[in-house]
């Protein structure tokens, strides 16, 4: 055990009371102690919340099931689009979010399943290099769909789409709650906490089932899975569309917290920083999964908050913009955690025995 | 104890020029231990594969008490009650032996999706079910203090059992055994010819491929010889152990106890 404090707060059940209740405040008060740092800080949490959200919905496919999928972000894409078209201005539509967002999963859900069906023979690389090409059409024909019918307002994007809103009340801008005023990113702060609650409990669920069974059987071997009379071909084209329900999901949430979408945002960098999210964090292990997601939707932000100053001092001018530092920082740790903890982060405890046997 | 549970006819598969089965028909009746034996390349493991849908065969074809068998799916043959362990084990290695067991229950449960979201009642009970079942298994094969070990750690024989329960768990009607007793020493093929003859004696049938000449012997009903695809006995053992075509197959290395 390297870290035996980390180990015994988190094993212990005796603590596991305890540490919901804390968890649970420390998580309730965030996006206010984050606002004493300004709305900037709110802000990143925010992404940082959707992009658990987004890469627990890709775990389900590449954690679960096995099949490496690099062209998620066409399902958020699809999603946010969804949001996007129903609610603004550019058609001049503005259902409400609980008719959009279901619309903008089924959708999702239903190019999943395009894609998946005819694909889902193939393996590894082969899939990997298919989804790809998926995720670069969707965002070819989101870039080009404005003319000769003006559909997705092609690399303009679409501007001034509705936030969620109840009745009156809208997330966006600010709400006076008794003493404390909460702004529009700390409304959807809180929606998409509770949104990935439930994705958690999704995931956790599935995984502790006789469908997550089945996807770990045909993740180990798929003959042998079908021998015992798994539907190899049904159970991976539900993971399929289950996650891409999710990504729809995200999408639509996504464009609605922005208010402005442009394709730009769904390029194959971003299915890249979702999958390495999963992949860094821990394949499968959802609490590897959140931490991935975490860290590499936070410290590259923290980076460009950081790293002018800091120049500033020691250089007196900024030698290297943050961007490309962050993109330099990324790669570094990415090869420094698959060198040195291949499994991810915090790999699921069967996969850290695996390769502690490996070693030895 | 007469009735026929499966019928082989005329079932030829060919990959390329080799002919790996040509025109193979045997019977095997409800309850039986039923032997394949024949030398290395006879085909054996290919007539497995056609009964259980991951070949498809290139001529002929098979009944299951008395109803033509579709299975062009292994997933299919084992709905209808087909089950097989490999020659080369395929167990779900970084799963635990209980896992193992409880993925085999996949094809006799419902629970979906929405089930395992929700988890009602209907669900956490089936799950409470397939895991009681699971374990019963284990135990029947022999293996319950395993349980909770990954199916990689466990020893030759330990994985060749859990093979074993995990197509039990499938509640097959014919279970299909290719070589259980390879890699296994004098004690475990003894202890593996019990749990053979507690599984016919339960109600399942069994197909045996196996090379122990001894096992088969002692545990067959009766049994087919192949080679080079074709059938060229079918016979009690005592019968087939005297049959030239099957003493000269085996170039005349003839079991030591024939
Ligand atoms: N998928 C395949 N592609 C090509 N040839 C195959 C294939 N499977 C089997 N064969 C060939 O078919 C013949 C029969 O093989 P099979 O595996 O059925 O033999 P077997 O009786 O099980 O032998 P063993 O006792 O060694 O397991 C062999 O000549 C083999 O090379
Ligand atoms: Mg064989």
């Amino acid at each position: 055990m390297k870290h035996p404090f980390l180990h015994a707060l988190l094993r212990l059940p005796r603590h596991s009371g305890v540490l919901a209740v804390s968890g649970s405040l420390l998580l309730l008060a965030l996006p206010i102690v984050a606002m004493w740092g300004g709305q900037a800080w709110v802000r990143i949490l925010d992404f940082a919340i959707l992009y658990v959200f987004l890469a627990l919905g890709l775990n389900i496919v590449v954690g679960f099931a096995g099949l490496l999928d690099l062209g998620y972000i066409a399902f958020y894409a699809v999603g946010a689009y969804t949001y996007a078209l129903l609610a603004s201005p550019h058609l001049g539509l503005h259902l409400p979010f609980w008719v959009i967002l279901p619309c903008g999963a089924m959708l999702a859900c239903l190019f999943g399943v395009l894609l998946g069906a005819p694909t889902l023979r193939l393996r590894g690389d082969y899939l990997a290099i298919v989804t790809l090409g998926f995720g670069e059409i969707i965002r070819i024909f989101l870039n080009n769909l404005n003319a000769p019918l003006n559909i997705t307002n092609g690399a303009q994007g679409i501007n001034l789409i509705d936030p969620i809103a109840i009745g009156a009340f809208k997330l966006s801008g600010r709400t006076d709650i008794w003493v404390y005023s909460l702004n529009g990113p700390q409304k959807y702060y809180y929606l998409l906490l509770l949104l990935c609650t439930g994705v958690v409990v999704i995931n956790f669920r599935l995984q502790h089932s006789r469908i997550g069974r089945a996807w770990q059987a045909i993740r180990e071997d798929e003959i042998a899975a079908r021998a015992v009379g798994i539907n190899t071909r049904n159970m991976k084209l539900l993971a399929f569309a289950m996650g891409a329900s999710f990504g729809g999901v995200a999408g639509g949430v996504y464009s609605a917290m922005q208010g402005f979408i442009s394709p730009e945002s769904f390029a194959l960098n971003e299915s890249i920083m979702v999958l390495a999210m999963v992949v860094l964090g821990g394949m499968g292990h959802i609490p590897g999964v959140i931490l991935g997601a975490v860290l590499l939707a936070v410290l590259p932000e923290a980076l460009r908050f950081g790293v002018v100053p800091v120049q500033q001092v020691l250089f007196g001018k900024v030698l290297v913009d943050p961007e490309s530092l962050r993109m330099l920082i990324f790669g570094l740790a990415l090869v420094l955690v698959m060198r040195f903890r291949p499994a991810g982060l915090w790999p699921s405890p069967e996969r850290q025995r695996e390769l502690a046997e490996a070693k030895s | 104890m007469s009735q026929v549970l499966l019928e082989a006819r005329q079932v030829c598969k060919h990959f390329g020029g080799v002919k790996a089965l040509s025109d193979v028909s045997l019977t095997i009746h409800a309850g039986e231990i039923y032997g394949l034996i024949g030398p290395n390349g006879a085909g054996k493991t290919t007539f497995f594969n056609c009964l259980t849908g991951l070949y498809v065969p290139d001529g002929g074809g098979f009944e299951l008490a008395g109803k033509p068998l579709q299975a062009d799916a292994p997933q299919k043959a084992a709905a209808l009650g087909i089950a097989r362990t490999f020659q080369n084990i395929r167990l779900f290695a970084q799963m635990t032996a209980l896992e193992n067991v409880m993925v085999g229950r996949h094809v006799r449960t419902r629970a979906g999706v929405i089930g395992a979201i929700l988890r009602n009642r209907a669900t956490r009970e089936e799950e409470a079910a397939i895991r009681r079942r699971a374990e019963e298994l284990l135990h029947y094969v022999g293996i319950a203090d395993r349980a909770c070990d990954l199916a990689r750690n466990l020893s030759y024989g330990d994985q060749r059992r859990l093979e074993i329960a995990r197509a039990l768990a499938t509640e097959p009607k014919l279970l299909c055994l290719d070589e259980p007793a390879a890699g296994m020493n004098g004690a475990e093929t003894e202890a593996l010819k019990v749990l053979i003859e507690g599984i016919r004696r339960d109600g399942t049938t069994v197909l045996l491929i196996e090379h122990d000449m001894k096992l088969v012997m002692g545990l067959c009903d009766r049994l087919a010889v192949l080679d080079y695809g074709q059938k060229i006995s079918e016979n009690v053992p005592a019968v087939v152990q005297k049959d030239r075509r099957v003493i000269e197959a085996y170039l005349g290395e003839v079991p030591e106890d024939a």
